[in-house]
């Protein structure tokens, strides 16, 4: 193995980590806040992945405005849904599993939405411009669009850092996931909270959509592959936990880069084998912040 | 007594016409494809039904229970294809077999984690089985399925098959029912709504998790199993999440609190299925349509707010 | 004769607080004890250590002269511990009757049959309705738990332990949340039961009417250490109990 394929490997995972960690730590926040788990997380990165293309390639609009765009639209579908349909059915018995269900009916809503107003065709996203080429080190090529793609997970990830340690909303964010009560004392709207946490959760979701298309193609169903794996991501950081989410989505797109390379036909299975390792020795995730609820 | 004498009987003849029904499908049919919906109706109330006592009774959705039905379907189908038609029906006993022993192994793990993270691992580890079998191309035919699987003998008429087919199924749910209403349906219900209790009675819940969970998975790989014969082909569809979900949205529609809940919902979806599917494509905005309004409004699902109709209606006559 | 309940320096810290602190009794067969406290005083704390909810981080509990520390809920239970909680923890959707069959049905290592129904197991049937009878409870048989009023709840709660035929009985603030009238009926009740089930009670209680109307020992939590213990007439004359918890004017 010589170290421009390492590079070129390594680079690749950290791109897909950074797409991963995007769609994860939205739905590892929504969780921690909320205690709502959003199985639809990944239709709205879905549908992000269509605003972008609908934006750039049918209208035109420069890239990173419609990235912007792109993000603030998701958000707002996000705060429709919670504001509109998930919160009657907070506190209710069963709430799991009817949260898991109700999330699930947008799944296939949103996917057939989706096949009704821009067809089954693959769409494509051109990377943005002066994002087409690669940057040289020695003999290693790095594409810029996957660095891009990096500094701005990295920007996210310190963001939220900043937020949640230094600002009062992050701080009643981290005492929601603790424990729910505080929040009520502390005299915070529970319910805007809500969808305003959900709001940024399908933002952030919505942005990673629009942020791979140019790398994938853009299919309808692309929702549940993502979510899947964000779900394994989530697991293995810990649900509820943002850094151990970041922790998984380095640690799965690592994986699944260098699979892709050596055993390109089964490499989706390598994500999977690493989950059940840390299911069997650490059920509840390797940076749980809380005990599992025991069923 | 005599109040559970009037019920034994009024469920006693409630078996009776479901039987006297399915039972006249081949003769009253006026096309094979009557048959064919028929055979489809009873796999899925079969499969819907073993779902419910995994999820509506002891609390425990699992979003995966597809992995147990194909697994049924393509045990016989791989044997079939491989070995031929003589393996059909050892083909169903080696497919039960995995089956209960794969949910023994697997139940060890995803129970161990309760609520959010059973449903999303069950979830999870079906996808699995999904992708192995459709990248397996060489060995079950991946995307393309396989087809031509037929039946040994006999069992190669449509109208044979059909009756063997009843007789599996409603067996298969009169044992279930009768599970549910025993003390270890009972010890199930009580896991589903107080599992702290259940271990202060002396019990221990995840051994019964386990067990309802290796239960249901047979019961599911035996529907996906007789499925084999009814449409002659196995596809990887069989084991795509969208199963697991469709069992679940027939369980949400009868209502999963109520025994046959399960089974009028598999009823009403598969002729809606069926009717509806004849007009559009865009199938899944209609059920995932009804599942956004049976969640949202009624939660107790079709059986469910029926009794609860029929219980005011009789609570206000008794009243007056 | 040997105390069918031992605790010797029971210790149990979250995050470096102790919430018990070397709490040492004995518990007599056929005893009916009081535990009391303030809020915090780790009452409850205590009592999920004893029935295997929490591991103890240090000390040993003796139930019938076995240590215990370390086992599950289920296996202390089947040693003969019962337990009602401070909040009705009862099987909502079941009905009340088949609530205490569950735990009758638990007993008698019925709980793994799955061929017959329910109702036709006779001895389980009829242990169930002989308690809801002595619970006065028989009358509301078929009903749903859920739709019983908040004291006949409680008192469910009590019955499901009761089904278990335990040798000891732990209840935790068997009369929190009941109205003046509703206490003094389960104080007679308890009393009642106690006798007739041959019972060792051990229940916290903020009620003092109960405390030391029918308690045989009383004993104090301070800070989840143990403050006292006596009889009511010496507990009511200990100068420590009085600043501490029961207060000038009693």
């Amino acid at each position: 193995m010589d170290a421009s394929f390492f590079f070129t490997q390594f680079v690749s995972g950290l791109t897909m980590a950074t797409l991963l960690f995007l769609v994860a730590s939205g739905l590892t926040l929504i969780f921690g806040v909320g205690n709502v788990f959003n199985f639809a997380h990944g239709s709205f990165y879905m549908l992000g992945a269509y605003f972008g293309y609908q934006f750039v390639t049918v209208w035109g609009n420069n890239f990173w405005l419609s990235l912007v765009l792109t993000a603030v639209c998701v958000g707002l579908v996000g705060m429709v849904v919670e504001a509109v349909f998930l919160r009657r059915i907070y506190g209710r018995a069963n709430e799991g599993g009817f949260q898991i269900l109700l999330t699930y009916s947008f799944i296939l809503i949103i996917d057939d939405l989706v096949k009704l107003i821009w067809g089954t065709e693959y769409k494509s996203l051109p990377r943005p411009q002066g994002f087409q080429g690669a940057f040289q080190a020695g003999d290693i090529y790095f594409p810029a669009y996957n660095l891009l793609i990096i500094a701005i997970g990295l920007f996210v990830v310190v963001a939220a850092w900043w937020i949640l340690s230094r600002t009062r909303a992050g701080r009643v964010a981290r005492a929601a996931a603790t424990d729910r009560e505080i929040v009520g004392v502390l005299g915070v709207n529970v319910p805007r909270t809500m969808t305003l946490v959900f709001g940024i959760a399908t933002a952030l979701g919505g942005m990673a959509g629009a942020l791979a298309a140019p790398l994938r193609t853009v299919t309808p169903g692309a929702g549940i592959e993502v979510i899947i794996d964000s779900l394994i991501v989530v697991v293995l950081g810990g649900m509820g936990n943002f850094w151990g989410a970041w922790f998984g989505a380095i640690l799965i797109g690592e994986v699944n880069a260098f699979a892709v390379a050596f055993v390109p036909k089964w490499a989706t299975l390598f994500s999977f084998l690493v989950m059940v390792i840390v299911l069997v020795f650490k059920p509840e995730g390797l940076f749980a912040t809380r005990k599992i609820r025991k069923l | 007594m005599t109040k559970e004498t009037a019920m034994n009987f009024k469920a006693a003849t409630l078996w009776g016409m479901i039987v006297v029904l399915f039972a006249l499908v081949p003769v009253l049919a006026s096309s094979p494809y009557q048959i064919n919906l028929a055979s489809h109706v009873l796999i899925w109330s079969l499969f819907a039904v073993s779902f419910n006592m995994l999820w509506g009774v002891t609390g425990m959705l699992s979003l995966g229970q597809a992995l147990f039905y194909g697994l049924g379907a393509y045990s016989v189908g791989l044997l079939v294809n491989y070995l031929g038609s003589a393996w059909y029906l050892p083909g169903i006993g080696i497919g039960l077999l995995a089956a209960a022993l794969l949910a023994f192994f697997l139940g060890l793990l995803v129970i161990r984690v309760g609520g959010v993270y059973f449903t999303m691992l069950t979830l999870a580890f079906g996808q699995l089985a999904w992708q192995i079998t459709f990248k397996w191309y060489d060995f079950t035919g991946g995307d393309d399925g396989i087809q031509g699987i037929m039946p040994p003998g006999l069992l190669g008429n449509k109208t044979a098959y059909y009756y063997f087919l009843l007789v599996l199924v409603l067996v298969s749910i009169w044992i279930l029912k009768r599970m549910a209403y025993s003390p270890f349906g009972l010890i199930l219900r009580c896991v589903q709504q107080n599992p702290d209790r259940v271990r202060f009675l002396g019990r221990r819940v995840r051994r019964n998790q386990l067990r309802i969970y290796i239960i249901s998975s047979f019961f599911s790989a035996l529907a996906g199993s007789l499925m084999v014969g009814v449409d002659s082909s196995i596809h990887t569809d069989m084991l795509y999440w969208t199963t697991s979900g469709e069992v679940i949205l027939m369980s949400v529609l009868g209502g999963i609190n109520q025994f046959f809940g399960p089974f009028v919902g598999a009823v009403a979806i598969i002729l809606i299925e069926d009717y509806v599917g004849a007009y559009t494509e865009y199938w899944s905005l209609i059920i995932g349509t009804i599942m956004l309004v049976m969640v949202l409004g009624f939660p107790k699902g079709l059986v469910g707010e029926a009794r609860r109709l029929i219980m005011r209606f009789g609570r206000t006559e008794t009243g007056r | 004769m040997a105390p069918i309940l031992e605790l010797k320096a029971v210790d149990k810290s979250f995050g470096g607080l102790h919430v018990t602190s070397k709490v040492s009794f004995a518990v007599m067969p056929g005893e009916i004890s009081a535990i009391i406290g303030p809020n915090g005083a780790g009452k409850t704390t205590l009592f999920n250590q004893i029935t295997g909810h929490l591991r103890s981080d240090a000390g040993a509990i003796f139930f019938k002269e076995e240590n215990i520390v370390g086992r599950s809920p289920q296996q202390i239970v089947a040693r003969g511990m019962g337990r009602a909680f401070q909040i009705a923890s009862i099987f909502p959707d079941e009905t009340v009757l088949d609530n205490i069959r569950a735990a009758c049905l638990s007993r008698l290592g019925q709980t793994r049959k799955f061929w017959r129904s329910v109702v036709t197991f006779r001895q389980a049937t009829e242990d169930a309705h002989a308690i809801l009878d002595s619970l006065g409870l028989d009358s509301q048989a078929d009903r749903l738990a859920f739709e019983l009023a908040h004291g006949d709840q409680k008192l469910l709660d009590i019955g499901i332990a009761l089904a278990l035929k335990p040798a000891l009985l732990l209840l935790d603030e068997p009369t929190a949340g009941m109205s003046p009238d509703e206490r003094q009926h389960t104080r007679a009740l308890i009393k009642k039961l106690w006798k007739a089930f041959d019972l060792t009670l051990v229940f916290i209680e903020h009620d003092m009417d109960m405390v030391f109307g029918i308690a045989q020992v009383v004993r104090v939590l301070q800070q989840g250490a143990l403050l006292a213990e006596g009889t009511p007439e010496e507990i009511r004359a200990n100068k420590q109990v009085i600043t501490a918890y029961l207060g000038e004017d009693f």
